[in-house]
């Protein structure tokens, strides 16, 4: 389930601020009847790097996708980079050329190469000169050290170097803030550690990051904040440390003692 | 050693096997054969059969080809001539019609000395779908412009084309040529254009016309461009409206006044005038280019948001898909007339071309429609992710994936649609198939004669649905590049 982190993590940039990214106000949605969160309340500060953890169907794909408006939240308030995520389009649109998401499925375009995949965003949403997107975008390639793969098409690559094409497309458009969404749990073991060795640069930067991930090492290792989620409710948060070794809820302890394997 | 080493249970490889070329293949037409016809008895049997049927068919109609005569002046020359040389009673086919009457064929009863006008827009066509089509091979786009030209100028020569306008052909194709090496993409403002020039060298008659058409386009943009500084919503209609007004309330008369002031123009041809496969192309491509848009838009609206769109475009297309091509043909010939106002001449060919549209359209967006269905939900969401707005993802990532994957089916609507064109016969034009074969056999020399003509015509029409499907698998193949 998870991979043991074993290098040296360098903290010098890791400094939360007391700056608000994004701040979750009594939050709820429905999916039809189905009341799939319940009473959100979620305040994450510049540089904080979050995991988000539990059983499968607790909601937290739902609760990140409700970040950057994938899904509409019915009650409650979500603010983002002090832009309140309303029905508003303007609002969204800001919302979401701030916010990177990598999905499960990365979900590259299949039609366009590498680079194109890069640019895209860049050159249409930002209005970037296309020399300047692809000289931009050839910069995160070789920081997610996958430069020499920039004209192949996604279908031509492993799904560890498809991930890390999809991280290098959103930081491509220069985010505050990355949303990861099991961003390894469709690879094979020994691609996990590439794509987390580009999360973990990252997080190094200071970047804020919200993750969905059973990689409980990753957790251990660069996360501020656990939260467990369960039955659309935050259950517990914590630091690492004391999460793992002193969680209070027994659905924490449960979950724990699956994933961890005793 | 090795191989000792592999039946124990413990078993540690030293060296590691390098990789071998693969066996050579058994090759041969013996093996082809054998594999593809007579690999089992069933299959055999198959073969044979096949093989029976095949010869049924030639050795019936084996004599008649055989026996054709392509020179002769009627219908009972042609039996004459049979007759002397294969002998009382013999079989033949009688080609000659093709051969004297080929020019209504294919030009209807256009003037003859104005033939080269529409065989100009045909080559054309070509230089204008050069940069669409083969946009991206540049060897192959060498080859269709090379043909086009050297094809177009002698046609155009044989003809008898005036040296003015043999001058222009030229200058275009071989243009087109040169600039296709280097811009391509320059070459899409002749696309652009030709559209109108195509109709003004078809229909002939005034210059004016088409400049106050591309007046009005100018007058849109120019619109465009003063209220995008209020705001991009209300450009696109200010445009609109714009370029409505001038087309509908004073283009006419600014080109006939221009046309009293500087006459400038070609020959008029009527409506009635065309015919054959002029006709049938004419009304093909446009109906093509202009059902291909209008598919892709009604498919986008049956799947939106919002239910006032998606129900108008439900309504639209189960009403097309549920009636018949040809009740909508007579709606263009009868009922359209009602609702005009009365003295207005509506020519019956645009009142086809646009019933003919909306008919692909419907199919065309179902087609797409299916093509949208099939991309995973997570393209979209990778679009709205990454801050594109809903007309960016459409064409930027979701229509160039959807479209390809419709490719099959958009080229069926096209080729079907093709085929159909016959059917304006029934609104009194003169299609190849029909109209043109009856008119053929009301003249005394050629009453009689069945299926020479049908022949003909039929195998135009496999030449060009037979390009187009080809061209369908080719523009798959080179799109494939998923390698899943
Ligand atoms: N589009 C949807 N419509 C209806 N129910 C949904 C939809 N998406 C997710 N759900 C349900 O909402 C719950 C939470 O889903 P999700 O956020 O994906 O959970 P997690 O990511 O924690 O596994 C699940 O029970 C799931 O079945
Ligand atoms: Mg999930």
């Amino acid at each position: 389930m998870s991979e043991a982190i074993t290098r040296k993590i360098d903290r010098s940039h890791m400094e939360v601020s007391d700056e608000v990214a994004i701040d979750i106000r009594a939050m709820n949605k429905w999916y039809g009847t189905f009341h799939v969160l319940r009473d959100i309340n979620l305040t994450v500060h510049k540089g904080e790097r979050i995991v988000i953890a539990g059983p499968s169907g607790s909601g937290k794909s739902t609760l990140i996708r409700c970040i950057n408006r994938l899904e509409e939240h019915q009650s409650g308030h979500i603010v983002v980079d002090n832009v309140e995520l309303t029905s508003d389009i303007k609002n969204i649109d800001k919302v979401r050329s701030e916010v990177g998401m990598v999905f499960q499925h990365f979900n590259l375009f299949p039609h366009l190469t590498v680079l194109e995949n890069c640019t895209l965003a860049p050159i249409w949403v930002r209005k970037v000169p296309k020399k300047q997107a692809e000289a931009t975008a050839m910069q995160f390639l070789e920081k997610v050290k996958i430069p020499e793969q920039a004209h192949k098409y996604p279908g031509q690559l492993s799904g560890g170097q498809q991930q890390r094409v999809a991280i290098a497309r959103s930081l491509c458009m220069q985010p505050k803030i990355m949303l990861f969404d099991e961003p390894t749990s469709a690879l094979d073991p020994e691609m996990i550690k590439e794509v987390l060795d580009t999360m973990i640069e990252l997080a190094e930067e200071g970047m804020t990051m919200l993750c969905v991930t059973h990689e409980m090492g990753f957790a251990q290792a660069v996360a501020n904040r656990v939260i467990f989620m369960d039955q659309g409710q935050i259950v517990e948060q914590n630091n690492p440390h004391d999460f793992f070794n002193n969680p209070q809820s027994e659905r924490t302890k449960l979950f724990l003692s699956q994933i961890l394997g005793h | 050693m090795s191989e000792i080493h592999a039946e124990t249970v413990a078993f540690v490889r030293e060296t590691m096997l390098p990789a071998e070329a693969p066996p050579a293949r058994e090759a041969g037409a013996v093996k082809w054969l054998r594999e593809n016809l007579f690999s089992g008895p069933v299959n055999t049997l198959l073969t044979l059969l096949g093989l029976g049927i095949i010869w049924f068919l030639v050795s019936h109609f084996w004599d008649w080809f055989a026996h054709s005569v392509w020179s002769a002046n009627s219908l009972s020359e042609c039996r004459q001539i049979i007759a002397e040389t294969w002998g009382e009673g013999a079989r033949g086919a009688c080609f000659a019609v093709i051969r004297e009457r080929w020019n209504q064929y294919v030009y209807g009863f256009y003037p003859s000395d104005l033939y080269w006008r529409p065989t100009l827009v045909f080559g054309l066509l070509f230089v204008a779908l050069a940069p669409v089509l083969f946009s991206e091979s540049r060897s192959l786009r060498r080859l269709i412009l090379g043909l086009t030209t050297a094809v177009t100028l002698i046609l155009l020569v044989a003809l008898g084309t005036p040296v003015l306008w043999l001058i222009f052909a030229a200058a275009v194709t071989i243009g087109a040529s040169v600039i296709a090496e280097r811009h391509p993409l320059y070459l899409l403002i002749f696309s652009a254009l030709y559209p109108l020039l195509g109709v003004w060298l078809l229909w002939g008659g005034s210059i004016w016309g088409v400049i106050m058409v591309l007046v009005g386009f100018g007058l849109g943009w120019g619109a465009w461009l003063v209220a995008a500084r209020v705001s991009p919503m209300l450009s696109a209609v200010a445009a609109a409206l714009v370029a409505m007004i001038w087309w509908i309330g004073f283009a006419g008369a600014a080109a006939s006044d221009a046309q009293n002031l500087i006459p400038l123009g070609i020959t008029p041809v009527d409506s009635d005038q065309f015919g054959g496969f002029l006709l049938s192309i004419t009304i093909g491509v446009a109906g093509i280019a202009l059902s291909l848009p209008l598919g892709i838009v009604l498919a986008l609206a049956r799947r939106s948001d919002m239910f006032l769109v998606t129900s108008l475009a439900v309504m639209f297309i189960e009403f097309i898909r549920g009636v018949p091509l040809i009740t909508l043909l007579f709606v263009a010939s009868l009922l359209l007339n009602y609702f005009l106002p009365p003295g207005t001449n509506f020519d019956i060919i645009l009142r086809v071309i646009i019933m003919v549209t909306l008919f692909a359209a419907a199919y065309m967006a179902e087609v797409i429609r299916g093509g949208l269905a099939a991309l995973p939900k997570g393209q979209y969401e990778a679009a709205d992710a990454l801050g594109l707005d809903y007309w960016k993802a459409q064409r930027l990532i979701i229509l160039p994936q959807a479209l390809k994957i419709s490719i099959p089916g958009i080229v069926s609507t096209f080729i079907g649609m093709f085929k159909d064109t016959t059917l304006v016969t029934f609104v009194g034009l003169y299609d190849p198939l029909k109209s043109m074969s009856d008119a053929v056999r009301a003249s005394t020399s050629w009453k009689g004669i069945y299926w020479e003509p049908y022949i003909f015509v039929g195998v135009i029409f496999f030449l060009i649905c037979f390009g187009m499907s080809r061209y369908s698998m080719y523009l798959e193949r080179r799109l494939a590049r998923d390698h899943r």
